[in-house]
C-alpha cells in the first residue's frame, strides 16, 4: 500500500504538487534563451515593456483561472472588460466626475459576472455555453453603446494605472503593475490559506463531492463569477492605463489568450487543479515569447504558431501527469 | 401499517429513526413508506436487492435527499434536513459509497473539508486565516487512534489506495460524528484485507458507542459484524432480523421476497414469489 506512494516522493512530486514550478522553469528558460540569442531582450526597458504588455491579459487572466479552477469557463472576460472601458471613458466624456464613471465601469462588469455566475448556478447550464452567449451579448452592447466610434481618455484617474515611476531612477514601474501584483498575492492568499478557496478547488474537483461535504457549491460558484467579474473591472482600468483610448474592437483575442495564460501556468482545464501564481507567469511567458521572437526578428504570426504549439503541449503535460499519478 | 420487525422485549429509545417515508422521482418511487430504526450502540446493516431504495433511504436519513412525506426522528424528536449540513448539525455522518472526497486535495484538507477551522484571534476573524497545521495535527490524532495509516496527512487523496481512501471518509465521519455514523457500501470497492480493516474500523465506532448504519451486499460481512439487520425491498423495510436468530439464507428469502414475516413474527414462504432455489432451504418458519 505504502510502496506506491512512497515512489512518488521526491522531485517529481514536488512539481506534480507545486504547480508554478514547471511554469517558472519554462520562463527561466525562455528569458536565458532569448537574453544569449538576442542583443536587445535583456535590457532593463524591453523588460518592463514585456511586463507592461502582459497586465491587461494577465489580470483577465487572474479571473479566468477562478473560473477555470472551477471546472467553468469564461469567454465572455475580454468583453466585459471593454465594455467596462467604454463606460468608464464615455461617462468620462460626456460630463460624469471620474471616480463615478470609474465605479460605473467597474460595477457594470461585476453585475455581468454576476449575472453569468446566477444563470450558471440556477440554470445549471454549462459555464462554455453561457459565456458564449454573454460574450455575443456583451459584444454587441459594447457596439451599440460606441456608436461606431471610440473614446480617448485623458482624464488622470482613468489613466492612473499607467503612471511610470522610475526605481533606482531606471527601472520603469507602473502603478498597474503594483494593482496587478497586488491582486494576484490576494488572491493567491484567498485561495490557498482560506476555507473559501480550498471549496473553490474543492467544487473544480468534483462538485457533487463538495456538496456532500456540506459545501454550498452554488454560493461558492457565484462568489468566483462576481470575484472574476470584479478582476475583469479592474483589468478595464489596467486597459485604459495601457492604451488611453476605449475602443470596442479592442481585446478581441483576450478571452483566448488569457486561457492561454492560465493553461501555460499549470492550471487544469479540468477544474480543481492549479494556482493563480502559475497563471502570473503564464502571462510572463507569452509576453516573454513574443517579445523575444519579436526581437529575434519572426513575424507576428509565426508567433502564434509558437503559443498555440506551447499550449496544445502544455495541456499534453497536465494530462500526462494525471494519467500518471492515477 | 404493522410493525413487522418482531421485537418482542420493549427496547431502550432508537437513536435514529423515521417512519412511513416516501420519496419519488417522476413516476418513479425510490421510498414507498419507509420505517426505519437505530437503537444507541448497535451496528444496523440494511440489506436489499438493487433498486430496494437503499441508498435513497439513507440520503433521506443524511439529508442528502428530501423525502416526500414522512418523518425523521434524531433521538425522538422530528427533525426536517434540508441538505447534508443540516444532518451532519444533528451529528448525523455519512460515508457515501463514491466517499465524497476532494481526490487533489490532502489528507487533512479532506477530513476537514466544509468545516476548516480558523486561526484564533484576529488572523482568524479578519484574515479568515486556516489553521492549516492544527488541522493536520488533528487529523493525523484521529487516523491514528482508528489505525488508519497514510504516509503523510500533507498528502494528496488521489495518491492513497483504496482501503486508504475508505480509511479517511471513515475517519472523517468517525471525527465529526456525535450519534451516528452512516456508511454505504463501505466494502464495496475494496479487496479482501482492505474490506477486513473497515470492518474492524466500524468495530472500533461501536466499541467508542457510535451506533453505526452499514449499508452492503456482502452477506457474510453482514453477518459477520451487524447487531441486527434490516431488510429492504421494494421501497420499504420488510423484516429486521437478528443474525444470530436467521441464516443467510433466510435473510437472502426474505430480500427476494421469496419468504416473508408472517402475523405471529415467524418467516412464511410466499407460494408466488419469483423461486431463487435459495427458499427451499431457507423456508419454514424457525421459531
Amino acid at each position: 500500500m505504502t510502496t506506491t506512494a512512497l515512489r512518488r516522493t521526491g522531485v517529481g512530486e514536488f512539481v506534480l504538487r507545486t504547480p508554478a514550478v514547471g511554469p517558472t522553469i519554462a520562463l527561466v528558460v525562455a528569458v536565458a534563451l532569448f537574453s544569449l540569442t538576442t542583443d536587445t531582450f535583456l535590457d532593463v526597458d524591453n523588460l518592463s515593456l514585456v511586463v507592461q504588455q502582459s497586465l491587461v491579459v494577465g489580470t483577465l487572466a487572474l479571473g479566468q483561472t477562478l473560473v477555470i479552477l472551477t471546472g467553468g469557463i469564461d469567454l465572455a472576460n475580454a468583453a466585459a472588460c471593454v465594455l467596462g472601458t467604454l463606460l468608464m471613458a464615455r461617462l468620462v466624456a460626456d460630463g460624469v466626475a471620474a471616480p463615478l464613471a470609474l465605479l460605473a465601469g467597474i460595477a457594470v462588469v461585476v453585475a455581468v459576472g454576476a449575472t453569468t455566475g446566477g444563470v450558471v448556478t440556477a440554470l445549471g447550464l454549462p459555464p462554455f455555453i453561457v459565456t458564449l452567449g454573454v460574450l455575443a451579448i456583451v459584444t454587441a452592447a459594447s457596439r451599440i453603446y460606441a456608436g461606431g466610434q471610440s473614446f480617448p481618455v485623458t482624464d488622470g484617474l482613468l489613466g492612473l494605472l499607467g503612471t511610470r515611476q522610475y526605481l533606482f531612477g531606471q527601472i520603469e514601474l507602473t502603478i498597474g503593475m503594483g494593482v496587478a501584483l497586488g491582486m494576484y498575492l490576494l488572491l493567491w492568499y484567498s485561495l490557498t490559506r482560506t476555507a473559501w478557496g480550498r471549496h473553490v478547488y474543492a467544487v473544480g474537483n468534483d462538485s457533487e463531492a463538495a456538496r456532500l461535504s456540506g459545501i454550498h457549491v452554488r454560493r461558492t460558484l457565484l462568489s468566483v463569477y462576481v470575484v472574476a467579474g470584479l478582476v475583469y473591472g479592474v483589468a478595464a482600468w489596467q486597459a485604459l492605463g495601457r492604451v488611453p483610448n476605449a475602443d470596442p474592437n479592442a481585446f478581441q483575442t483576450g478571452n483566448l489568450d488569457s486561457v492561454t495564460a492560465v493553461v501555460l501556468g499549470g492550471t487544469s482545464l479540468f477544474g480543481g487543479r492549479g494556482s493563480v501564481l502559475g497563471t502570473l507567469v503564464g502571462a510572463l511567458i507569452v509576453a516573454v515569447l513574443r517579445s523575444g521572437l519579436t526581437q529575434a526578428g519572426i513575424d507576428n504570426l509565426y508567433q502564434d504558431v509558437a503559443t498555440g504549439v506551447l499550449v496544445i503541449a502544455a495541456v499534453a503535460v497536465d494530462r500526462f501527469a494525471r494519467r500518471r499519478q492515477r | 401499517m404493522s410493525d413487522p420487525d418482531g421485537r418482542d422485549a420493549p427496547a431502550p429509545d432508537p437513536v435514529l429513526s423515521a417512519r412511513g417515508l416516501v420519496k419519488r422521482f417522476g413516476r418513479v418511487t425510490a421510498i414507498d413508506g419507509a420505517d426505519f430504526d437505530l437503537l444507541p450502540g448497535e451496528v444496523l446493516a440494511v440489506v436489499g436487492d438493487n433498486g430496494a431504495g437503499k441508498s435513497s433511504l439513507i440520503k433521506a436519513l443524511s439529508g442528502a435527499l428530501t423525502p416526500d412525506a414522512g418523518e425523521v426522528r434524531v433521538a425522538g424528536r422530528p427533525v426536517r434536513f434540508h441538505g447534508p449540513l443540516d444532518a451532519r448539525r444533528h451529528g448525523i455522518e455519512t460515508v457515501y459509497q463514491d466517499l465524497a472526497l476532494a481526490p487533489a486535495q490532502d489528507v487533512a484538507s479532506n477530513l476537514f473539508l466544509g468545516r476548516e477551522r480558523r486561526r484564533p484571534g484576529l488572523l482568524g476573524r479578519v484574515f479568515r486565516l486556516l489553521d492549516t497545521r492544527g488541522m493536520r495535527a488533528e487529523a493525523e490524532r484521529v487516523l491514528d487512534e482508528l489505525g488508519i495509516g497514510v504516509r503523510s496527512t500533507s498528502q494528496p487523496v488521489e495518491t492513497l489506495s483504496g482501503g486508504q481512501r475508505q480509511g479517511v471518509a471513515v475517519a472523517r465521519a468517525a471525527a465529526f460524528g456525535t450519534r451516528v455514523v452512516i456508511m454505504d457500501e463501505p466494502t464495496a470497492a475494496l479487496g479482501v484485507a482492505e474490506s477486513a480493516r473497515v470492518l474492524d474500523l466500524i468495530d472500533r465506532l461501536r466499541a467508542r458507542g457510535l451506533p453505526v448504519v452499514l449499508i452492503s451486499h456482502n452477506m457474510p460481512h453482514v453477518f459477520d459484524i451487524a447487531d441486527r439487520v434490516h431488510v429492504h425491498r421494494l421501497g420499504r423495510r420488510v423484516a429486521v432480523v437478528s443474525p444470530a436468530e436467521r441464516t443467510m439464507n433466510e435473510v437472502v428469502g426474505l430480500i427476494t421476497g421469496a419468504l416473508r414475516v408472517g402475523a405471529d413474527g415467524a418467516l412464511e414462504e410466499v407460494r408466488d414469489a419469483v423461486r431463487t432455489g435459495v427458499t427451499r432451504t431457507g423456508g419454514g418458519t424457525a421459531e
